[in-house]
């Protein structure tokens, strides 16, 4: 078992043609992920590879049965990309995507929450499960093992060094969520903490924020009645001066609850086992769940 | 990206925002014209990407047009620094001349982007003229948030709602409701991160004008808006930042002496990190991003190169998409063409061709020390 995704979801990918799109789309393959179908306007009764490629992200769900998609489409199109599918009926729809308008994106959450969609990102590297041979996403499969500790995280390579911690210290992964680092994003920590409270095959959970917004807060207040899981937490840009937008749209400190130590402070009074260091995310979660 | 004042009230005051009489110049004789034209006494503003003008001297009160020419010309030319900015301070290219407004009252109207909410919120306070976010932390009763739901907008009872909420007189609550309306058309029409007017000065005789406005505007909407990517101000920017930023590498300047080069901004957050876990200082945030070359490796490098407070530089580099070995040559390129600005450099390299790129490190004759991990990075920082 593992959230949101498993061994039979099937993976359309919408900008399967495009460079990024074609790239990740045969890294998907390689990993075991059944990739159903592709849709690129324009090109549909076109293959790419053996998967077969639809003008409308409609017809590829009627003619593949697809039920989750990852999305590839440049940024002006993004949004639109993503309602495209949730009107289709597509259940998980991760928007890889970097540099969607924000004002875009609000619209695009909201229609996906309304209609019961789980929206990843934008700007997210994707779902990972190591134990059903499953990716959607940009991380390098090879890092992760299969095993029972969640991950969620707002980043990119730092949940990679998350994994590769992890997996260096014998300590397998259920699923690993990146929700994305822009200011308004789809699912939050808040919904996948739920989704691995519930999972009986995750028994621990590691999540990763970092300065800017109320995600963090959020996530804490929520794990106080709501999670009975062990939490291994990490906030980066302890470092980060105000008001300066560090790289991610959304890691910018604008008031003092978006600082690295609030949102330490606040996770540890919900229990968290925090993380001291960077450099110490394996060893921590191995302590917490005494492997 | 950030507007001026003057920018921002134009773009105001094309949506029916009122905002008090003026204009703005780049020269003295020209800002003692506009105080001419604008009669009585008048406000000199230097126009700079900074709050905190008035106690840094950047805001002055002129009685007369000679007056407001001295007042711009004892800003126009020179650096303003407030709490805001570096020691160094920001150019003062422009002054924005204006009518001097009496007010009754002060009042805080803004539009923001909130993620918690998931959209856009409208705030408002009868605490204007004040730092908000100070209003915030300190007597967070004081103020008001509207959140808007993206598919319907902001409804025109939300504007009232929030305007009698302010304790408004009834003649006043159209006015200001009207005003917001301006406001949250401005925020979605231009693809706005920010949209604030502190304080909206209610007058006397019950006028309410925008005397100061900042709009932030979303970088990844600007495709959408190429009049508005034209207002950007570079000279406001530090020159390195700029630099960076157009060679597609994501770079802010910090104070300490440890230069960082990584891939990624959370793992580049977390690398700072580990320089202030090691009991140094980071000189600097930054992000070559997931696809680099070797040349926007080269280029991050010969930027923190250039920074004379840098005494070691940090790498981290979690081989992807962008592999190791070419990011040891862009390391390499750059080292080569800035013999004399050489720093020891401490590497970490992990992923897609690690070893060919520690390889080319080791043989390069550089002062590197390559490390494992990240534990590893912090002692050999600390050493």
């Amino acid at each position: 078992m593992s959230i949101l995704v498993d061994r039979d979801t099937r993976l359309l990918v919408q900008g399967i043609t495009g460079r990024e799109g074609s790239f990740h789309t045969r890294r998907c393959i390689e990993y075991g992920t059944r990739v159903a179908a592709g849709v690129t306007p324009g090109k549909g009764g076109e293959t790419f590879d053996d998967v077969p490629v639809f003008n409308s992200v409609e017809e590829a769900v009627v003619e593949t049965g697809a039920d989750a998609s990852m999305i590839f489409v440049p940024p002006p199109f993004a949004a639109d990309a993503v309602i495209e599918a949730v009107d289709a009926g597509i259940g998980v729809v991760a928007c890889i995507t970097e540099g969607v308008p924000v004002l875009d994106t609000v619209k695009a959450a909201r229609y996906a929450q309304d209609m019961g969609a789980a929206l990843i990102g934008p700007n997210c590297p994707g779902i990972i499960s190591p134990g059903e041979s499953f990716k959607m996403g940009i991380m390098p499969g090879h890092i992760h093992t299969p095993g029972r500790v969640g991950v969620v995280s707002r980043s990119g390579t730092l949940t990679y060094e998350a994994v590769n911690q992890l997996t260096g210290l014998g300590i397998g992964q259920s699923t690993c969520v990146g929700i994305g680092g822009d200011p308004v994003i789809g699912t939050t920590f808040i919904d996948v903490l739920g989704l691995f409270e519930d999972d009986d095959d995750t028994d621990a959970i590691v999540l990763i924020g970092e300065i800017g917004g109320s995600r963090e807060q959020e996530a804490a207040e929520y794990m106080e009645d709501d999670v009975t899981k062990p939490v291994a937490a990490l906030v980066v840009g302890q470092s980060a001066p105000p008001g300066r937008r560090m790289g991610h749209a959304g890691a910018i400190i604008t008031g003092s609850g978006g600082r690295a130590d609030e949102k330490t402070r606040a996770l540890a009074a919900a229990g968290a086992s925090i993380i001291p260091s960077p450099g110490a995310i394996g060893a921590t979660v191995q302590e917490m769940i005494g492997a | 990206m950030k507007l001026h004042e003057h920018q921002a009230k134009e773009l105001l005051a094309r949506r029916g925002v009122p905002v008090p009489k003026g204009g703005v110049a780049s020269t003295p004789e020209e800002a003692g014209r506009v105080a001419g034209e604008v009669g009585g006494s008048v406000v000199v503003k230097a126009q700079v990407h900074a709050g905190g003008r008035g106690k840094a001297g950047g805001i002055r009160l002129a009685s007369s047009p000679a007056e407001a020419q001295e007042a711009a010309a004892s800003m126009i030319g020179t650096r303003l620094v407030t709490h805001q900015t570096g020691p160094e301070g920001v150019p003062v290219r422009s002054v924005l001349v204006e009518e001097a407004v009496d007010g009754a009252m002060e009042l805080y109207l803004g539009v923001v982007t909130d993620g918690a909410a998931g959209g856009v919120v409208v705030i408002a306070s009868q605490a204007g003229g004040v730092d908000i976010e100070e209003v915030a932390a300190s007597t967070p009763e004081r103020i008001l948030r509207v959140e808007i739901d993206p598919t319907v907008g902001l409804r025109d009872y939300q504007g009232r709602k929030a305007a009698y909420a302010l304790g408004l007189d009834a003649r006043l609550v159209r006015t200001v409701a009207g005003l917001i309306g301006g406001l949250y058309e401005t925020f979605v029409e231009l693809d706005c991160s920010l949209v604030e007017i502190n304080p909206l000065v209610v007058t006397r005789d019950d006028r309410a004008l925008a005397v100061d406005a900042k709009i932030n505007l979303d970088d990844d909407a600007l495709f959408r808006h190429r009049g508005l990517a034209e207002l950007r101000d570079e000279a406001q920017e530090d020159p390195k930042e700029v630099e960076a930023g157009n060679a597609g590498v994501s770079y802010v300047k910090l104070d300490g002496s440890v230069g960082c080069i990584v891939n990624g901004a959370g793992l580049a957050m977390a690398t700072m990190d580990v320089v202030g876990g090691a009991g140094a200082r980071p000189a600097n945030f930054l992000d070559v991003g997931g696809g680099a070359d070797e040349a926007q490796v080269a280029k991050a490098l010969s930027i923190i190169l250039s920074d004379d407070g840098v005494e070691k530089v940090l790498v981290n580099i979690f081989g992807g998409i962008l592999r190791c070995d070419v990011a040891a040559r862009g390391l390499i390129m750059a080292s080569e063409a800035m013999p004399r600005a050489a720093r020891p450099m401490v590497v970490r390299m992990l992923g897609t061709n690690a070893e060919e790129g520690r390889r080319l490190l080791a043989e390069s004759g550089l002062d590197i020390r390559l490390v494992h991990d990240l534990n590893e990075a912090a002692e050999a920082i600390a050493g």
